[in-house]
Protein backbone atom coordinates (compact mmCIF):
# COMPACT_ATOMS: atom_id res chain seq x y z
CA UNK A 1 0.00 0.00 0.00
CA UNK A 2 2.74 2.41 0.97
CA UNK A 3 4.70 1.47 -2.14
CA UNK A 4 1.62 2.15 -4.25
CA UNK A 5 1.15 5.59 -2.73
CA UNK A 6 4.86 6.26 -3.11
CA UNK A 7 4.80 5.33 -6.76
CA UNK A 8 1.77 7.49 -7.41
CA UNK A 9 3.45 10.43 -5.74
CA UNK A 10 6.59 9.73 -7.71
CA UNK A 11 4.61 9.54 -10.96
CA UNK A 12 2.90 12.85 -10.23
CA UNK A 13 6.27 14.35 -9.40
CA UNK A 14 7.73 13.02 -12.62
CA UNK A 15 4.79 14.38 -14.61
CA UNK A 16 5.21 17.88 -13.16
CA UNK A 17 8.93 17.71 -13.80
CA UNK A 18 8.40 16.73 -17.42
CA UNK A 19 5.97 19.58 -17.79
CA UNK A 20 8.41 22.02 -16.22
CA UNK A 21 11.15 20.83 -18.57
CA UNK A 22 9.21 22.12 -21.55
CA UNK A 23 7.31 25.08 -20.14
CA UNK A 24 6.50 26.67 -23.50
CA UNK A 25 5.29 23.47 -25.11
CA UNK A 26 3.19 22.80 -22.01
CA UNK A 27 1.83 26.34 -22.03
CA UNK A 28 0.81 26.09 -25.67
CA UNK A 29 -0.89 22.74 -25.18
CA UNK A 30 -2.73 24.09 -22.18
CA UNK A 31 -3.77 27.20 -24.09
CA UNK A 32 -5.02 25.18 -27.06
CA UNK A 33 -7.03 22.95 -24.75
CA UNK A 34 -8.36 26.01 -22.92
CA UNK A 35 -9.50 27.69 -26.13
CA UNK A 36 -11.04 24.48 -27.41
CA UNK A 37 -12.98 24.15 -24.17
CA UNK A 38 -13.97 27.82 -24.00
CA UNK A 39 -15.98 27.55 -27.23
CA UNK A 40 -18.68 25.15 -26.03
CA UNK A 41 -18.48 26.57 -22.50
CA UNK A 42 -18.93 30.12 -23.83
CA UNK A 43 -21.85 29.12 -26.03
CA UNK A 44 -23.36 27.34 -23.06
CA UNK A 45 -23.12 30.50 -20.96
CA UNK A 46 -24.66 32.58 -23.74
CA UNK A 47 -27.57 30.15 -23.99
CA UNK A 48 -27.99 30.16 -20.25
CA UNK A 49 -28.38 33.93 -20.28
CA UNK A 50 -30.81 33.92 -23.20
CA UNK A 51 -32.71 31.13 -21.48
CA UNK A 52 -33.09 33.26 -18.41
CA UNK A 53 -34.16 36.34 -20.33
CA UNK A 54 -36.76 34.26 -22.08
CA UNK A 55 -37.49 32.44 -18.85
CA UNK A 56 -40.99 31.69 -17.67
CA UNK A 57 -42.48 31.99 -21.12
CA UNK A 58 -45.18 29.46 -21.88
CA UNK A 59 -44.02 26.96 -24.38
CA UNK A 60 -47.51 25.53 -24.61
CA UNK A 61 -49.30 27.82 -27.09
CA UNK A 62 -51.98 30.04 -25.63
CA UNK A 63 -54.61 32.30 -27.09
CA UNK A 64 -55.27 35.51 -25.18
CA UNK A 65 -58.65 37.24 -25.52
CA UNK A 66 -58.60 40.93 -24.64
CA UNK A 67 -62.06 41.98 -23.50
CA UNK A 68 -63.82 45.27 -24.12
CA UNK A 69 -62.34 47.83 -21.77
CA UNK A 70 -65.73 48.73 -20.31
CA UNK A 71 -66.87 45.14 -19.76
CA UNK A 72 -67.46 44.37 -16.06
CA UNK A 73 -65.42 41.70 -14.25
CA UNK A 74 -68.58 39.63 -13.62
CA UNK A 75 -69.38 39.54 -17.29
CA UNK A 76 -65.79 38.64 -17.96
CA UNK A 77 -65.89 35.69 -15.57
CA UNK A 78 -69.10 34.47 -17.14
CA UNK A 79 -67.39 34.59 -20.48
CA UNK A 80 -64.59 32.39 -19.09
CA UNK A 81 -67.11 29.70 -18.21
CA UNK A 82 -68.65 29.92 -21.63
CA UNK A 83 -65.27 29.67 -23.34
CA UNK A 84 -64.24 26.74 -21.21
CA UNK A 85 -67.34 24.87 -22.35
CA UNK A 86 -66.50 25.30 -26.01
CA UNK A 87 -65.12 22.28 -27.90
CA UNK A 88 -61.35 22.30 -28.43
CA UNK A 89 -60.61 24.32 -25.28
CA UNK A 90 -58.60 22.58 -22.57
CA UNK A 91 -58.41 25.37 -20.07
CA UNK A 92 -59.40 29.01 -19.74
CA UNK A 93 -58.13 31.43 -17.11
CA UNK A 94 -59.37 34.91 -16.24
CA UNK A 95 -56.62 37.54 -15.99
CA UNK A 96 -57.88 40.73 -14.38
CA UNK A 97 -56.48 44.05 -15.56
CA UNK A 98 -54.69 44.47 -12.21
CA UNK A 99 -53.06 41.06 -12.57
CA UNK A 100 -52.04 42.02 -16.07
CA UNK A 101 -50.31 45.15 -14.87
CA UNK A 102 -48.58 43.24 -12.09
CA UNK A 103 -47.39 40.74 -14.66
CA UNK A 104 -45.83 43.50 -16.72
CA UNK A 105 -44.03 44.88 -13.68
CA UNK A 106 -42.71 41.44 -12.79
CA UNK A 107 -41.41 41.00 -16.29
CA UNK A 108 -39.03 43.92 -15.65
CA UNK A 109 -41.00 46.55 -17.48
CA UNK A 110 -41.67 48.64 -14.38
CA UNK A 111 -39.90 51.57 -16.03
CA UNK A 112 -42.64 51.52 -18.59
CA UNK A 113 -45.58 51.07 -16.23
CA UNK A 114 -44.52 53.52 -13.54
CA UNK A 115 -45.10 56.40 -15.89
CA UNK A 116 -48.78 55.53 -16.27
CA UNK A 117 -51.42 57.44 -14.38
CA UNK A 118 -54.09 54.74 -14.79
CA UNK A 119 -54.14 51.10 -15.75
CA UNK A 120 -54.68 51.05 -19.51
CA UNK A 121 -55.08 47.29 -19.68
CA UNK A 122 -58.35 45.49 -20.28
CA UNK A 123 -59.31 42.23 -18.56
CA UNK A 124 -58.22 39.18 -20.47
CA UNK A 125 -58.80 35.46 -20.79
CA UNK A 126 -55.87 33.09 -21.31
CA UNK A 127 -56.91 29.97 -23.18
CA UNK A 128 -55.02 26.73 -23.58
CA UNK A 129 -56.39 24.76 -26.52
CA UNK A 130 -56.65 20.97 -26.64
CA UNK A 131 -54.72 20.75 -29.83
CA UNK A 132 -51.98 23.24 -30.59
CA UNK A 133 -51.64 22.72 -34.32
CA UNK A 134 -51.92 25.88 -36.40
CA UNK A 135 -55.21 25.00 -38.14
CA UNK A 136 -57.00 24.25 -34.92
CA UNK A 137 -55.68 27.44 -33.33
CA UNK A 138 -56.88 29.45 -36.31
CA UNK A 139 -60.35 27.84 -36.19
CA UNK A 140 -60.67 28.56 -32.47
CA UNK A 141 -59.51 32.13 -32.95
CA UNK A 142 -62.25 32.71 -35.55
CA UNK A 143 -64.87 31.49 -33.07
CA UNK A 144 -63.52 33.62 -30.19
CA UNK A 145 -63.52 36.74 -32.32
CA UNK A 146 -67.30 36.44 -32.72
CA UNK A 147 -67.95 36.26 -28.97
CA UNK A 148 -69.62 39.35 -27.53
CA UNK A 149 -67.32 41.36 -25.27
CA UNK A 150 -64.10 40.28 -27.01
CA UNK A 151 -62.22 43.28 -28.34
CA UNK A 152 -59.31 41.49 -29.99
CA UNK A 153 -57.18 38.42 -29.51
CA UNK A 154 -53.55 37.47 -29.68
CA UNK A 155 -51.75 34.23 -30.35
CA UNK A 156 -48.46 35.45 -29.01
CA UNK A 157 -46.86 32.09 -28.54
CA UNK A 158 -45.50 31.49 -31.99
CA UNK A 159 -42.31 33.39 -31.37
CA UNK A 160 -41.90 31.72 -28.00
CA UNK A 161 -42.04 28.39 -29.72
CA UNK A 162 -39.51 29.54 -32.25
CA UNK A 163 -37.22 30.77 -29.50
CA UNK A 164 -37.57 27.49 -27.65
CA UNK A 165 -36.75 25.60 -30.80
CA UNK A 166 -33.79 27.88 -31.37
CA UNK A 167 -32.57 27.35 -27.81
CA UNK A 168 -32.95 23.59 -28.25
CA UNK A 169 -30.90 23.86 -31.39
CA UNK A 170 -28.31 25.87 -29.45
CA UNK A 171 -28.14 23.24 -26.74
CA UNK A 172 -27.65 20.56 -29.37
CA UNK A 173 -24.89 22.67 -30.85
CA UNK A 174 -23.21 22.86 -27.43
CA UNK A 175 -23.28 19.07 -27.21
CA UNK A 176 -21.96 18.67 -30.72
CA UNK A 177 -19.15 21.14 -30.08
CA UNK A 178 -18.35 19.51 -26.76
CA UNK A 179 -18.11 16.16 -28.49
CA UNK A 180 -15.92 17.38 -31.34
CA UNK A 181 -13.66 19.57 -29.25
CA UNK A 182 -13.46 16.86 -26.60
CA UNK A 183 -12.12 14.60 -29.30
CA UNK A 184 -9.65 17.32 -30.26
CA UNK A 185 -8.59 17.64 -26.64
CA UNK A 186 -7.96 13.93 -26.33
CA UNK A 187 -6.01 14.05 -29.59
CA UNK A 188 -3.88 16.99 -28.43
CA UNK A 189 -3.07 15.19 -25.20
CA UNK A 190 -2.37 11.98 -27.05
CA UNK A 191 0.05 13.74 -29.34
CA UNK A 192 1.93 15.43 -26.49
CA UNK A 193 2.19 12.12 -24.71
CA UNK A 194 3.41 10.39 -27.85
CA UNK A 195 6.27 12.89 -28.11
CA UNK A 196 7.07 12.37 -24.45
CA UNK A 197 7.15 8.63 -24.84
CA UNK A 198 9.49 9.07 -27.75
CA UNK A 199 11.77 11.21 -25.58
CA UNK A 200 11.64 8.66 -22.76
CA UNK A 201 11.99 5.52 -24.87
CA UNK A 202 15.41 4.62 -23.41
CA UNK A 203 14.00 4.75 -19.95
CA UNK A 204 10.97 2.71 -20.99
CA UNK A 205 13.15 0.10 -22.69
CA UNK A 206 15.45 -0.26 -19.68
CA UNK A 207 12.55 -0.32 -17.25
CA UNK A 208 10.92 -3.12 -19.20
CA UNK A 209 14.13 -5.12 -19.32
CA UNK A 210 14.45 -4.99 -15.56
CA UNK A 211 10.90 -5.97 -14.84
CA UNK A 212 8.63 -2.94 -15.02
CA UNK A 213 4.98 -3.69 -15.73
CA UNK A 214 3.09 -1.68 -18.32
CA UNK A 215 1.10 -0.17 -15.50
CA UNK A 216 4.27 1.12 -13.88
CA UNK A 217 5.45 2.69 -17.14
CA UNK A 218 2.05 4.11 -17.99
CA UNK A 219 1.35 5.86 -14.71
CA UNK A 220 3.53 8.99 -15.02
CA UNK A 221 2.14 9.62 -18.51
CA UNK A 222 -1.41 9.28 -17.28
CA UNK A 223 -0.68 11.80 -14.56
CA UNK A 224 0.75 14.11 -17.19
CA UNK A 225 -2.40 13.77 -19.30
CA UNK A 226 -4.68 14.47 -16.35
CA UNK A 227 -2.55 17.40 -15.21
CA UNK A 228 -2.49 18.93 -18.67
CA UNK A 229 -6.23 18.41 -19.06
CA UNK A 230 -6.90 19.95 -15.67
CA UNK A 231 -4.77 23.00 -16.42
CA UNK A 232 -6.38 23.27 -19.86
CA UNK A 233 -9.81 23.17 -18.21
CA UNK A 234 -8.70 25.88 -15.83
CA UNK A 235 -7.51 27.96 -18.78
CA UNK A 236 -10.87 27.44 -20.53
CA UNK A 237 -12.73 28.51 -17.42
CA UNK A 238 -10.53 31.60 -17.09
CA UNK A 239 -11.09 32.48 -20.76
CA UNK A 240 -14.88 32.25 -20.41
CA UNK A 241 -14.98 34.09 -17.07
CA UNK A 242 -12.56 36.73 -18.30
CA UNK A 243 -14.53 37.30 -21.49
CA UNK A 244 -17.74 37.63 -19.52
CA UNK A 245 -16.09 40.09 -17.20
CA UNK A 246 -14.79 42.09 -20.13
CA UNK A 247 -18.23 42.12 -21.76
CA UNK A 248 -20.13 43.10 -18.63
CA UNK A 249 -19.09 46.74 -18.85
CA UNK A 250 -20.21 47.17 -22.45
CA UNK A 251 -23.40 45.23 -21.86
CA UNK A 252 -24.16 47.44 -18.88
CA UNK A 253 -23.79 50.51 -21.07
CA UNK A 254 -26.10 48.90 -23.59
CA UNK A 255 -28.66 48.03 -20.96
CA UNK A 256 -28.36 51.53 -19.50
CA UNK A 257 -29.21 53.01 -22.88
CA UNK A 258 -32.47 51.10 -22.67
CA UNK A 259 -32.80 52.33 -19.05
CA UNK A 260 -32.62 48.82 -17.69
CA UNK A 261 -30.20 46.59 -15.93
CA UNK A 262 -28.76 43.30 -17.06
CA UNK A 263 -26.98 40.80 -14.85
CA UNK A 264 -24.94 38.25 -16.76
CA UNK A 265 -24.88 34.74 -15.44
CA UNK A 266 -21.38 33.25 -15.34
CA UNK A 267 -20.19 29.70 -14.80
CA UNK A 268 -21.26 28.47 -11.38
CA UNK A 269 -19.04 26.31 -9.17
CA UNK A 270 -20.81 23.14 -10.31
CA UNK A 271 -20.35 24.02 -13.95
CA UNK A 272 -16.71 24.94 -13.39
CA UNK A 273 -16.24 21.59 -11.66
CA UNK A 274 -17.82 19.79 -14.62
CA UNK A 275 -15.47 21.56 -17.05
CA UNK A 276 -12.41 20.66 -14.96
CA UNK A 277 -13.56 17.07 -14.50
CA UNK A 278 -14.32 16.65 -18.19
CA UNK A 279 -11.02 18.09 -19.34
CA UNK A 280 -9.10 15.95 -16.84
CA UNK A 281 -10.97 12.86 -17.95
CA UNK A 282 -10.33 13.58 -21.62
CA UNK A 283 -6.66 14.21 -20.84
CA UNK A 284 -6.52 10.86 -19.09
CA UNK A 285 -8.22 9.15 -22.01
CA UNK A 286 -5.89 10.69 -24.59
CA UNK A 287 -2.85 9.74 -22.54
CA UNK A 288 -4.12 6.22 -21.95
CA UNK A 289 -4.70 5.56 -25.63
CA UNK A 290 -1.37 7.09 -26.66
CA UNK A 291 0.66 5.14 -24.09
CA UNK A 292 -1.03 1.85 -24.85
CA UNK A 293 -0.55 2.36 -28.55
CA UNK A 294 3.13 3.23 -28.11
CA UNK A 295 3.82 0.40 -25.68
CA UNK A 296 2.25 -2.07 -28.04
CA UNK A 297 4.40 -0.81 -30.88
CA UNK A 298 7.51 -1.11 -28.74
CA UNK A 299 6.87 -4.79 -28.12
CA UNK B 1 17.60 -24.10 -12.75
CA UNK B 2 17.77 -23.48 -16.50
CA UNK B 3 16.89 -26.05 -19.10
CA UNK B 4 16.87 -25.73 -22.87
CA UNK B 5 15.67 -28.56 -25.05
CA UNK B 6 15.79 -28.56 -28.85
CA UNK B 7 15.79 -24.78 -28.87
CA UNK B 8 15.74 -23.16 -32.29
CA UNK B 9 15.73 -19.41 -32.84
CA UNK B 10 15.14 -18.23 -36.35
CA UNK B 11 14.93 -14.51 -37.10
CA UNK B 12 12.64 -13.02 -39.70
CA UNK B 13 14.53 -13.28 -42.96
CA UNK B 14 15.57 -16.83 -42.30
CA UNK B 15 18.78 -16.38 -40.30
CA UNK B 16 19.01 -19.19 -37.79
CA UNK B 17 20.85 -17.98 -34.71
CA UNK B 18 20.35 -21.14 -32.68
CA UNK B 19 19.66 -24.52 -34.18
CA UNK B 20 18.82 -27.22 -31.70
CA UNK B 21 20.35 -26.35 -28.34
CA UNK B 22 20.11 -28.80 -25.45
CA UNK B 23 21.50 -27.49 -22.21
CA UNK B 24 21.04 -27.81 -18.46
CA UNK B 25 22.44 -25.29 -15.99
CA UNK B 26 22.25 -26.03 -12.28
CA UNK B 27 21.60 -23.54 -9.53
CA UNK B 28 24.84 -21.88 -8.34
CA UNK B 29 26.90 -22.60 -11.45
CA UNK B 30 29.35 -20.19 -13.03
CA UNK B 31 29.01 -20.48 -16.80
CA UNK B 32 31.19 -19.00 -19.52
CA UNK B 33 29.52 -18.89 -22.91
CA UNK B 34 32.13 -18.68 -25.64
CA UNK B 35 32.18 -18.76 -29.40
CA UNK B 36 32.96 -16.53 -32.35
CA UNK B 37 30.73 -13.54 -33.01
CA UNK B 38 27.45 -14.65 -34.49
CA UNK B 39 27.67 -18.04 -32.80
CA UNK B 40 24.47 -17.29 -30.88
CA UNK B 41 25.79 -16.34 -27.44
CA UNK B 42 23.74 -13.15 -27.11
CA UNK B 43 20.66 -14.83 -28.53
CA UNK B 44 20.96 -17.56 -25.91
CA UNK B 45 21.12 -14.97 -23.13
CA UNK B 46 18.11 -13.17 -24.58
CA UNK B 47 16.09 -16.38 -24.57
CA UNK B 48 16.99 -17.08 -20.94
CA UNK B 49 16.04 -13.51 -19.99
CA UNK B 50 12.74 -13.87 -21.91
CA UNK B 51 13.64 -10.89 -24.05
CA UNK B 52 13.03 -13.11 -27.03
CA UNK B 53 11.04 -16.29 -27.49
CA UNK B 54 12.31 -19.47 -29.13
CA UNK B 55 11.01 -20.35 -32.59
CA UNK B 56 10.69 -23.92 -31.38
CA UNK B 57 11.83 -25.94 -28.40
CA UNK B 58 11.44 -25.22 -24.73
CA UNK B 59 13.28 -22.78 -22.44
CA UNK B 60 12.60 -23.39 -18.77
CA UNK B 61 13.89 -21.10 -16.01
CA UNK B 62 13.10 -21.95 -12.38
CA UNK B 63 10.39 -24.33 -13.55
CA UNK B 64 8.67 -21.79 -15.80
CA UNK B 65 8.33 -22.45 -19.50
CA UNK B 66 9.25 -19.05 -20.93
CA UNK B 67 7.75 -19.79 -24.33
CA UNK B 68 4.34 -20.29 -22.78
CA UNK B 69 4.32 -17.44 -20.32
CA UNK B 70 1.80 -14.63 -20.67
CA UNK B 71 3.15 -11.26 -21.69
CA UNK B 72 1.76 -9.67 -18.54
CA UNK B 73 3.74 -12.15 -16.41
CA UNK B 74 7.07 -11.36 -18.08
CA UNK B 75 8.00 -8.44 -15.80
CA UNK B 76 7.84 -10.75 -12.79
CA UNK B 77 10.13 -13.26 -14.50
CA UNK B 78 12.64 -10.51 -15.29
CA UNK B 79 12.73 -9.35 -11.69
CA UNK B 80 14.48 -12.60 -10.78
CA UNK B 81 17.21 -11.97 -13.31
CA UNK B 82 20.02 -9.45 -13.06
CA UNK B 83 20.89 -8.28 -16.56
CA UNK B 84 24.24 -6.75 -17.45
CA UNK B 85 24.29 -5.34 -20.95
CA UNK B 86 27.25 -4.88 -23.22
CA UNK B 87 26.09 -1.33 -23.92
CA UNK B 88 25.22 -0.79 -20.22
CA UNK B 89 21.79 0.74 -20.98
CA UNK B 90 22.19 3.33 -18.25
CA UNK B 91 19.88 6.29 -17.91
CA UNK B 92 21.97 9.39 -18.40
CA UNK B 93 19.36 11.86 -17.19
CA UNK B 94 19.58 10.72 -13.60
CA UNK B 95 22.26 10.17 -10.99
CA UNK B 96 24.23 6.99 -10.33
CA UNK B 97 22.14 6.48 -7.21
CA UNK B 98 18.86 6.79 -9.08
CA UNK B 99 20.00 4.37 -11.79
CA UNK B 100 20.52 1.71 -9.16
CA UNK B 101 17.29 2.65 -7.41
CA UNK B 102 15.19 1.95 -10.53
CA UNK B 103 14.84 -1.86 -10.13
CA UNK B 104 13.83 -1.46 -6.48
CA UNK B 105 11.41 1.26 -7.43
CA UNK B 106 9.89 -0.98 -10.08
CA UNK B 107 9.43 -3.69 -7.47
CA UNK B 108 7.65 -1.26 -5.20
CA UNK B 109 10.44 -0.59 -2.75
CA UNK B 110 11.21 2.96 -1.73
CA UNK B 111 12.34 5.13 1.13
CA UNK B 112 15.02 4.40 3.66
CA UNK B 113 15.27 0.64 3.05
CA UNK B 114 15.72 1.14 -0.69
CA UNK B 115 18.37 3.80 -0.13
CA UNK B 116 20.28 1.43 2.11
CA UNK B 117 20.25 -1.30 -0.50
CA UNK B 118 21.32 1.07 -3.25
CA UNK B 119 24.32 2.17 -1.21
CA UNK B 120 25.17 -1.43 -0.37
CA UNK B 121 25.15 -2.35 -4.06
CA UNK B 122 27.23 0.70 -5.00
CA UNK B 123 29.65 -0.17 -2.22
CA UNK B 124 30.08 -3.68 -3.61
CA UNK B 125 31.12 -2.37 -7.00
CA UNK B 126 33.22 0.45 -5.51
CA UNK B 127 31.13 3.37 -6.68
CA UNK B 128 29.80 4.61 -3.37
CA UNK B 129 31.79 7.82 -3.67
CA UNK B 130 30.16 8.56 -7.05
CA UNK B 131 26.62 8.22 -5.79
CA UNK B 132 25.58 11.72 -6.86
CA UNK B 133 27.47 11.75 -10.16
CA UNK B 134 25.89 11.44 -13.57
CA UNK B 135 26.71 8.21 -15.43
CA UNK B 136 28.08 10.19 -18.37
CA UNK B 137 30.96 11.40 -16.21
CA UNK B 138 32.05 7.84 -15.40
CA UNK B 139 34.72 5.89 -17.27
CA UNK B 140 33.83 2.80 -19.31
CA UNK B 141 34.82 0.47 -16.49
CA UNK B 142 32.84 2.48 -13.97
CA UNK B 143 29.77 2.44 -16.20
CA UNK B 144 30.10 -1.34 -16.42
CA UNK B 145 30.26 -1.54 -12.64
CA UNK B 146 27.25 0.73 -12.33
CA UNK B 147 25.37 -1.63 -14.63
CA UNK B 148 26.38 -4.51 -12.34
CA UNK B 149 25.23 -2.60 -9.26
CA UNK B 150 21.83 -2.09 -10.88
CA UNK B 151 21.65 -5.81 -11.72
CA UNK B 152 22.45 -7.01 -8.20
CA UNK B 153 20.58 -4.44 -6.11
CA UNK B 154 17.40 -6.50 -6.04
CA UNK B 155 19.45 -9.63 -5.17
CA UNK B 156 18.32 -11.85 -8.05
CA UNK B 157 19.25 -15.55 -8.00
CA UNK B 158 20.45 -15.37 -11.61
CA UNK B 159 22.89 -12.97 -13.26
CA UNK B 160 23.26 -12.75 -17.03
CA UNK B 161 26.13 -10.69 -18.44
CA UNK B 162 26.79 -10.06 -22.11
CA UNK B 163 30.52 -9.47 -22.71
CA UNK B 164 31.05 -7.78 -19.35
CA UNK B 165 34.81 -7.51 -19.80
CA UNK B 166 34.92 -6.50 -23.45
CA UNK B 167 36.61 -3.15 -24.11
CA UNK B 168 38.12 -3.08 -20.65
CA UNK B 169 41.80 -3.19 -19.88
CA UNK B 170 43.10 -6.20 -18.00
CA UNK B 171 42.97 -4.75 -14.50
CA UNK B 172 39.39 -3.56 -14.89
CA UNK B 173 38.39 -6.89 -16.42
CA UNK B 174 39.88 -8.73 -13.47
CA UNK B 175 38.05 -6.47 -10.98
CA UNK B 176 34.79 -7.17 -12.69
CA UNK B 177 35.42 -10.90 -12.83
CA UNK B 178 36.30 -10.91 -9.12
CA UNK B 179 32.91 -9.45 -8.44
CA UNK B 180 31.11 -12.09 -10.47
CA UNK B 181 33.11 -14.78 -8.70
CA UNK B 182 32.11 -13.31 -5.34
CA UNK B 183 28.41 -13.28 -6.28
CA UNK B 184 28.73 -16.85 -7.48
CA UNK B 185 30.31 -17.89 -4.21
CA UNK B 186 27.25 -16.71 -2.27
CA UNK B 187 25.01 -18.90 -4.44
CA UNK B 188 24.07 -16.72 -7.39
CA UNK B 189 23.95 -18.49 -10.75
CA UNK B 190 26.13 -16.48 -13.14
CA UNK B 191 26.13 -16.83 -16.90
CA UNK B 192 28.42 -14.62 -18.93
CA UNK B 193 29.62 -14.47 -22.48
CA UNK B 194 33.26 -13.79 -23.25
CA UNK B 195 36.02 -14.21 -25.79
CA UNK B 196 38.74 -14.16 -23.19
CA UNK B 197 40.23 -17.66 -22.73
CA UNK B 198 42.57 -16.51 -19.93
CA UNK B 199 39.64 -15.44 -17.78
CA UNK B 200 37.99 -18.82 -18.11
CA UNK B 201 41.13 -20.62 -17.07
CA UNK B 202 41.71 -18.27 -14.12
CA UNK B 203 38.17 -18.37 -12.75
CA UNK B 204 37.39 -21.97 -13.49
CA UNK B 205 33.70 -22.18 -14.18
CA UNK B 206 31.97 -24.37 -16.72
CA UNK B 207 32.67 -23.43 -20.30
CA UNK B 208 30.00 -23.84 -22.95
CA UNK B 209 31.24 -23.22 -26.48
CA UNK B 210 28.79 -22.34 -29.21
CA UNK B 211 29.50 -22.67 -32.89
CA UNK B 212 27.04 -21.96 -35.69
CA UNK B 213 24.07 -22.03 -33.37
CA UNK B 214 24.97 -25.36 -31.78
CA UNK B 215 26.73 -26.44 -28.60
CA UNK B 216 30.24 -27.39 -29.74
CA UNK B 217 31.62 -28.52 -26.41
Amino acid sequence: MKAWVDHNLHSLNLATKRMAEGPFAALFSILVIGIALSLPAGLYVALKNIDRLAGGMPTQPEITLFLDIDLSQDKGRQLVQKVEGMPGVAHARFVSRDDGLKHLKDAGLSDLTSGLSANPLPDAIAITPNDSNADNMERLAQQFKLLPGVDHLAMDTDWARRLTALLDFGHNLVWLMTGLLGLALAAITGNTIRLQIYAARDEIEVSRLIGATNRFIRRPFLYFGVLQGLLGGLAGWLIVSGSLHAMTASLDRLALAWSGHLDLLGLGPAEAAIILATSSLLGFLGAFLAVNYSLQRMN
Amino acid sequence: MIELSDVVKRYPGGHEALSGINLTIERGELIFLTGHSGAGKSTLLKLIAAIERPTSGVVTVSGQNLGRIRRSALPYVRRNIGLIFQDHKLLYDRSVHDNVLLPLHIQGMSGHEAGKRVRAALDKVGLLNKERARPITLSGGEQQRLCIARAIVSRPPLLLADEPTANLDEQYARDIMDMFKAFNQVGVTVILTTHDQDLIQRYGGRRIALANGKVAS
